[in-house]
């Protein structure tokens, strides 16, 4: 643990409209070391990062890179000095191959100007060969790859810009079990060639594989840094939220319901090439969940039950009527809400105020002789604010500026709203820091206690035993197996999803 | 008191604090620069000639809120004029010339809108396609030749009611109309929401391809109105009536602080980015500009109202 110094933070400052996103934070990174940071969302991590790779200036402190005192006004100036960041959302362009990814702005050429193919291409391979990547050639297309492969893309790519600080946000978010060990494996071999990750997630079992040191942020502040072999995640955890953080969520596990008349009930259900011939029945009061490896056909499942693709056969009942349900206000109408996964994309508006995301998908409430009422409107919207504990100045502020756990509260209550029946939930704590998903967690009991059918579906099996009732399992656009919660584990999940 | 601080602060607050210091001063350079700006023989000129353009921007405003575009706006007045003109010669009062034309409006938007929604053409390849169609039936109609009009209908264009022309009263209305319509209807609401995200907007319920053909259908509409405001203030129906009218009407959308790229936009704003353009051109004349540079400046008016949005939006984003 005597390694030097690669990067060292003096009081780094930050503040955005209405939120001081970091306070007088230092950050000391080794070399070759990889370098957790922890945090609930809304604790600066995202803000620390871009300032580190020159997306934005800080407004405040200094910063030590390599030895020298640095000041990047652009993430390029930051690249050239040797910090590259690796993005939540990958910025790769889709439409051409590896080579000129890893290439662009940069192509090789002759003095004639025309690029030179040939070496590009053995460079390239060189590149690939240093992660050990298998299955992607210089001339690959991107939109060709996984996700996870994406990802060694990206990573090979930093590395051809000799990157000496890796930044990882949120790396393996959306790969599978197998994915995130071989993603696991590359930041090892990479830290033995000395480059030093910063290393930033909300899985603790992955800080705890992989970091040498983790340094804790809460409120944009500086909290502790610690060597992962002298601390525990509960600690970690504790020192995050600020609270001692209780210990595992329980509730109870509904008994067998099948007397009851179901709430939905789908028979034969096909839609598109992803869901195949599907059935299933739904109890009031149940949390069902529906797992299995990602692309296995659950969020095509329960987007052609609320209306968003048609279903090209099968039948299905709601309240044991068969109804027809060809558009998502169809499905609202009948009392089916659906929380969609990826906030940004299907669920935020994200210019809109927080008033106005909350009340989206109800507003028809609050309309009176063609015009909204705004008292009632922003009377429910604070309701729902404090309820739920979204963490916000007003209602009246955009919703962009919140945190991603508050964020995803705020789309809770849009849909809480509606008053539904059934609650389909879709990811619904993907990118969440710990507090609030064991918030996400009580919302979605005191939901059932209330009768409410909810539909879960999430790659987090941890998440699914903890909740379910019953756990449906997905492969290839079917429904393989069921389990009650008694009889489910990690292993024999892992073990139908993936047969 | 209190309470009145707090509205001043409020209302200093709101987002078209920056275009109207931006009218203000241009009347105030041109007010000096010649003092016939100031006469109300003038400001009755100047409200006039920007009438049509606000009534067509508040239409223009809802589609840029939902992400869309229109380029037709010029070319279907011109079009909705000769059929407003060409009923009146035909016999047909007023009172029926008026409900017709507007139904025709109201078929011409309907069909941008099923074109853009259903058959998935993008707004600025169809509405550029309407354009050129609209221009064409105008010149099949007319045979290229102006039709006079001698018909109540004119008096939308030519009539006065006290000092005020009934044209910029129209003005007044559908601005009124426009306004609550975006802040207080659920539709209002809605083309925001569409403009903001429109996966999440359809994912919260919210028909999209029926609340777009329905912006489409008001841009019609108000084309309508439009067209037979100008034949009415001439007293004849052009073919060409409203050529180019589309550039003054999307700039002053932009200049009103609409977002070209959707989900932002009001139309308090929009109108007063009409009467911007409306200023320009009047002043342009007053002053005695060369035609030939109104064109140039105008343009550049258009190119720097842009930059100033997509420079605000950078600097918000960082």
């Amino acid at each position: 643990m005597n390694k030097p110094y690669l990067l060292q933070t003096d009081r780094i400052s930050k503040s955005f409209p209405g939120v001081k996103a970091l306070d007088g934070l230092n950050l000391q990174v080794r070399k070759g070391e990889v370098h957790a940071i922890a945090g609930e969302n809304g604790a600066g991590k995202s803000t620390l990062m871009n300032i580190l790779s020159g997306v934005y200036p800080p407004d405040d402190g200094s910063m030590r890179f390599d030895g020298q005192q640095v000041v990047f006004k652009n993430p390029r100036q930051a690249q050239e000095a040797g910090i590259v960041m690796i993005h939540q959302e990958l910025s790769l362009a889709t439409n051409v191959s590896v080579m000129e990814n890893i290439y662009i702005g940069r192509l090789m050429t002759n003095n004639m100007g025309f690029i030179r193919h040939k070496e590009m291409k053995r460079a390239c391979q060189k590149l690939l060969d240093k992660i050990k990547i298998e299955g992607i050639e210089p001339e690959t297309m991107i939109e060709d790859l996984s996700i996870s492969q994406m990802q060694m893309v990206e990573i090979a790519k930093a590395l051809s810009l000799e990157a000496k600080l890796l930044i990882m946000d949120e790396p393996t978010a959306s790969l599978t079990k197998k994915e995130t060990d071989l993603l696991l494996n590359i930041i090892n071999d990479l830290r033995d060639q000395g480059v030093s990750i910063l290393y930033i997630s909300h899985r603790m079992d992955e800080i705890f594989a992989i970091a040498d040191e983790v340094t804790i942020l809460r409120d944009g502040k500086y909290i502790k840094t610690l060597p992962v072999q002298e601390t525990s995640p509960g600690e970690v955890i504790s020192l995050m939220v600020g609270r001692d953080f209780s210990k595992v969520f329980q509730r109870e596990y509904g008994s067998n319901l099948s007397d009851a008349q179901p709430i939905l009930q789908v028979e034969g259900l096909c839609s598109g090439t992803k869901v195949n011939n599907v059935d299933l029945k739904i109890y009031p009061g149940e949390i069902v969940a529906l797992t299995g490896l990602v692309g296995a056909g659950r969020t095509e499942l329960v987007q052609s039950l609320f209306g968003v693709d048609k279903r090209t056969a099968g039948r299905v009942l709601f309240e044991g009527q068969e109804v027809q349900i060809r558009s998502p206000m169809e499905a609202i109408d009948l009392g089916i809400a659906l929380l969609p996964e990826g906030r940004k994309i299907q669920g935020i508006f994200a210019e809109m105020t927080v008033r106005e995301n909350i009340s989206m998908a109800g507003l028809r409430k609050f309309v009176r002789y063609f015009l909204v009422s705004r008292r009632k409107e922003a009377q429910a919207a604070e309701d729902y604010v404090k309820q739920l504990g979204i963490r916000t100045t007003d209602i009246e502020k955009e919703i962009r500026f919140l945190s991603g756990g508050n964020q995803q509260k705020a789309i809770f209550a849009r849909w809480l709203l509606t008053k539904p029946k059934l609650l389909i939930l879709d990811e619904p704590t993907h990118g969440v820091d710990v507090g609030a998903k064991s918030e996400i967690y009580e919302i979605i009991d005191q939901l059932v206690q209330e009768n409410v059918a909810i539909v879960l579906i999430s790659s987090e099996l941890p998440e699914v035993l903890t909740l379910a009732d019953r756990i449906l399992v997905m492969r290839n656009g079917e429904i393989v197996t069921e389990l009650a919660h008694h009889e489910a584990d990690q292993e024999k999940i892992m073990k139908f999803a993936t047969a | 008191m209190e309470a009145t601080i707090k509205y001043v602060r409020g209302i200093s607050k709101r987002k078209e604090v920056p275009i109207f210091i931006a009218l203000l001063v241009l009347c105030i350079v041109i007010s000096f620069l010649s003092p016939f700006f100031l006469t109300w023989q003038n400001i009755f000129n100047v409200f006039r000639q920007f009438s049509v353009i606000a009534i067509l921007a508040v239409g223009q405003g809802l589609i840029i809120i939902t992400g869309g575009i229109d380029l037709s706006v010029g070319a279907l007045l011109g079009l909705m004029g000769v059929l407003a003109a060409s009923l009146a010669a035909m016999g047909v009062p007023a009172v029926l010339v008026f409900p017709i034309t507007i139904l025709f409006g109201c078929m011409a938007g309907s069909v941008t809108g099923l074109l853009i929604t259903k058959v998935r053409i993008n707004p600025f390849i169809v509405t550029l396609g309407m354009m050129s169609v609209a221009r064409g039936v105008s010149l099949l109609i007319t045979g290229g030749m102006p039709i006079s009009i001698d018909n109540g209908i004119t008096y939308l264009g030519g009539g006065h009611i006290g000092n005020v022309p009934v044209s910029v009263i129209i003005m007044f209305v559908v601005a009124i109309c426009g306004y609550v319509f975006t802040t207080r209807t659920l539709p209002g609401r809605n083309i925001f929401a569409i403009g903001n995200n429109e996966r999440a907007a359809r994912l919260s319920g919210i028909q999209t391809d029926k609340m777009k053909i329905m912006v489409y259908v008001i841009m019609g509409a108000l084309c309508a109105l439009s067209g037979m405001i100008v034949s009415g203030t001439l007293n004849t129906a052009e073919p060409a009536a409203g050529t180019g009218y589309e550039l003054d009407v999307i700039a002053a959308v932009v200049i009103g602080g609409a977002s070209l790229s959707g989900g932002k936009g009001s139309i308090i704003g929009i109108v007063m980015g009409a009467a911007i353009m409306g200023v320009l051109r009047n002043g342009f004349v007053l002053l005695q500009v060369s035609a030939y540079w109104q064109v140039v400046t105008i343009g550049l008016v258009i190119i720097g109202a842009v930059a100033i949005d997509s420079i605000k939006n950078r600097s918000s984003n960082a």
